[in-house]
């Protein structure tokens, strides 16, 4: 056993590291309150090919390791989990093709993904369906050689911008996934605002009335749709969550670490009272806990191993819980200044709140983990 | 029989095999039969469905593509079995009567 990083994982972690301080960092709290991300961003990822990033040379993109993803995909929630979660929606997207889509939507569209030229988001939730994913009553209807979609999404991240978007709905009452295009008639995007967390992430709400896509849009076979479009997808996602609540851990200990040196209370910095450190220390030791069941399940997942689902599912399950309980005591180490927009732990509480929700609530890994250890799946 | 072709046989043979263990975690107390329907029998859903996906592919060193998603490849250990034959080449070992 090695539990040590290669020199290209260290290197790419360490330029993402600095591009992250540099770029997203000191501009992540203004976006947080736009609510929105500027262009420039997501064109300075595509520039750097950090956009569809395991997407194989064969189709244009880097392919990447897990383990690398996921360091990038830390490095990037540490800075801003706006910016995390761009990458995150537009991975799945790019998983779900390269893993069960045909021959002519891998050629078509992973280089446009890679490249930035097309953004992609994974529109599942509905009003009405959210952890129940075979609750979404969006439907497609077959017509003249394509489908008519009919149905309404809620609450996909980068709706507002995103030119791709797999959607999920049922076709001949069977779970089945579609491509569409932001330019088709018939769908509308309506923007969600004033969301608690990962506030630059563009939620929109979309609305399908009758909106006619080429057979050739499915993804997979009809009634796959769930079972296995839909499940590789997540489990990208949910790789990617965790990775990123990882992200938001350290950043919280990184700015606890910094506070509790400068801040002074009965005439001593913070870091010398008993139970700031003892606050502290857990956040060490749980941040380690969740990275390296990160680079576990990223290891398991680069080797396509069976055990990779359940490991996945465990490190997210772990990692967002470290992030809202680390984010917590972040607030509370920082007192008052914690409850104010100039610090950015607040941004942290709100962004890893929203972690232990997407992706798979932690309610569904806690009953999902524990039937894989009864065998009762 | 030549040699290449008893090769092929016992790479088959092995393959049911290790598809029965897979499966048998999850059809606890159960001696799952070679044709045996393990949808019929119950428990499949899509966390096995692409744990099983994953194993296949790993295990029996294919690549199971988006036209090869038919349950009917996947009802059996014969059928995953025949799946697997048909995207190496090989012809799957009869089921013994």
């Amino acid at each position: 056993m090695k539990l040590e990083l290669t020199a290209e994982q260290r290197a790419l972690r360490d330029e993402v590291r600095a591009f992250a301080r540099a770029e997203i960092a000191p501009f992540a709290d203004q976006w947080d309150r736009a609510e929105a991300l500027p262009a420039e961003i997501i064109r300075k990822l595509a520039t750097h090919r950090w956009l569809g990033t395991i997407v194989p040379a064969e189709h244009g993109g880097p392919g990447l390791d897990m383990v690398t993803y996921g360091l990038l995909t830390e490095e990037i929630g540490r800075a801003c989990s706006s910016v995390r979660s761009l990458l995150t929606v537009h991975d799945m997207v790019c998983q779900g093709i390269l893993r069960w889509g045909s021959r002519a939507q891998r050629e078509t569209w992973l280089p446009k993904l890679v490249s930035g030229e097309v953004l992609g988001a994974f529109a599942l939730s509905e009003p009405q369906a959210g952890s129940d994913a075979k609750g979404v009553q969006t439907t497609a209807e077959e017509d003249g050689g394509g489908y008519v979609i009919s149905g309404r999404k809620k609450w996909i991240t980068f709706a507002q911008i995103a030119d791709l978007f797999l959607v999920f709905l049922y076709c001949e009452g069977q779970p089945t996934a579609f491509l569409v295009e932001r330019t088709t008639p018939g769908l509308r995007i309506e923007p969600i605002r004033g969301i608690l967390g990962t506030r630059a992430s563009m939620l929109a709400e979309m609305v399908f009335d009758d909106c006619r896509v080429p057979a050739e849009n499915m993804v997979g076979r009809i009634g796959f749709g769930v079972s296995h479009v839909m499940a590789a997808a997540l489990e990208q996602g949910r790789y990617s969550v965790a990775c990123g609540s990882v992200g938001i851990a350290q950043a919280c200990l990184d700015a606890c670490l910094n506070y509790a040196r400068e801040r002074e209370q009965f005439g001593k910095p913070l870091f010398d009272h008993q139970l700031v450190r003892a606050m502290l220390s857990e956040m060490i030791v749980q941040v380690r806990a969740a990275r390296l069941m990160c680079l576990r399940a990223g290891y398991l997942r680069q080797m396509n191993d069976p055990g990779s689902l359940m490991e996945t599912m465990a490190a997210k399950y772990l990692a967002s819980t470290v992030a809202a309980r680390t984010a917590s005591d972040a607030v509370q180490i920082h007192g008052a200044n914690g409850c104010t927009e100039g610090f950015p732990v607040s941004r942290y509480f709100r962004d890893a709140k929203i972690m232990e929700i997407i992706e798979g609530s932690t309610q569904i890994q806690q009953m999902t983990i524990a039937s894989f250890e009864f065998g009762d799946l | 029989m030549d040699e290449p072709i008893m090769e092929q046989m016992k790479a088959l043979s092995e393959n049911q095999a290790k598809i029965k263990e897979f499966l048998s975690r999850y059809f606890k107390n159960h001696d799952l039969q070679p044709e045996e329907d393990i949808f019929a029998l119950g428990f499949v859903n899509s966390l096995l469905a692409m744990q099983l996906v994953a194993f296949v592919e790993k295990e029996c060193a294919v690549r199971i593509e988006d036209q090869d998603l038919d349950l009917d490849n996947f009802r059996s250990i014969q059928a995953i079995s025949d799946l697997v034959a048909r995207k190496t080449g090989a012809a799957a070992p009869a089921v013994p009567a």
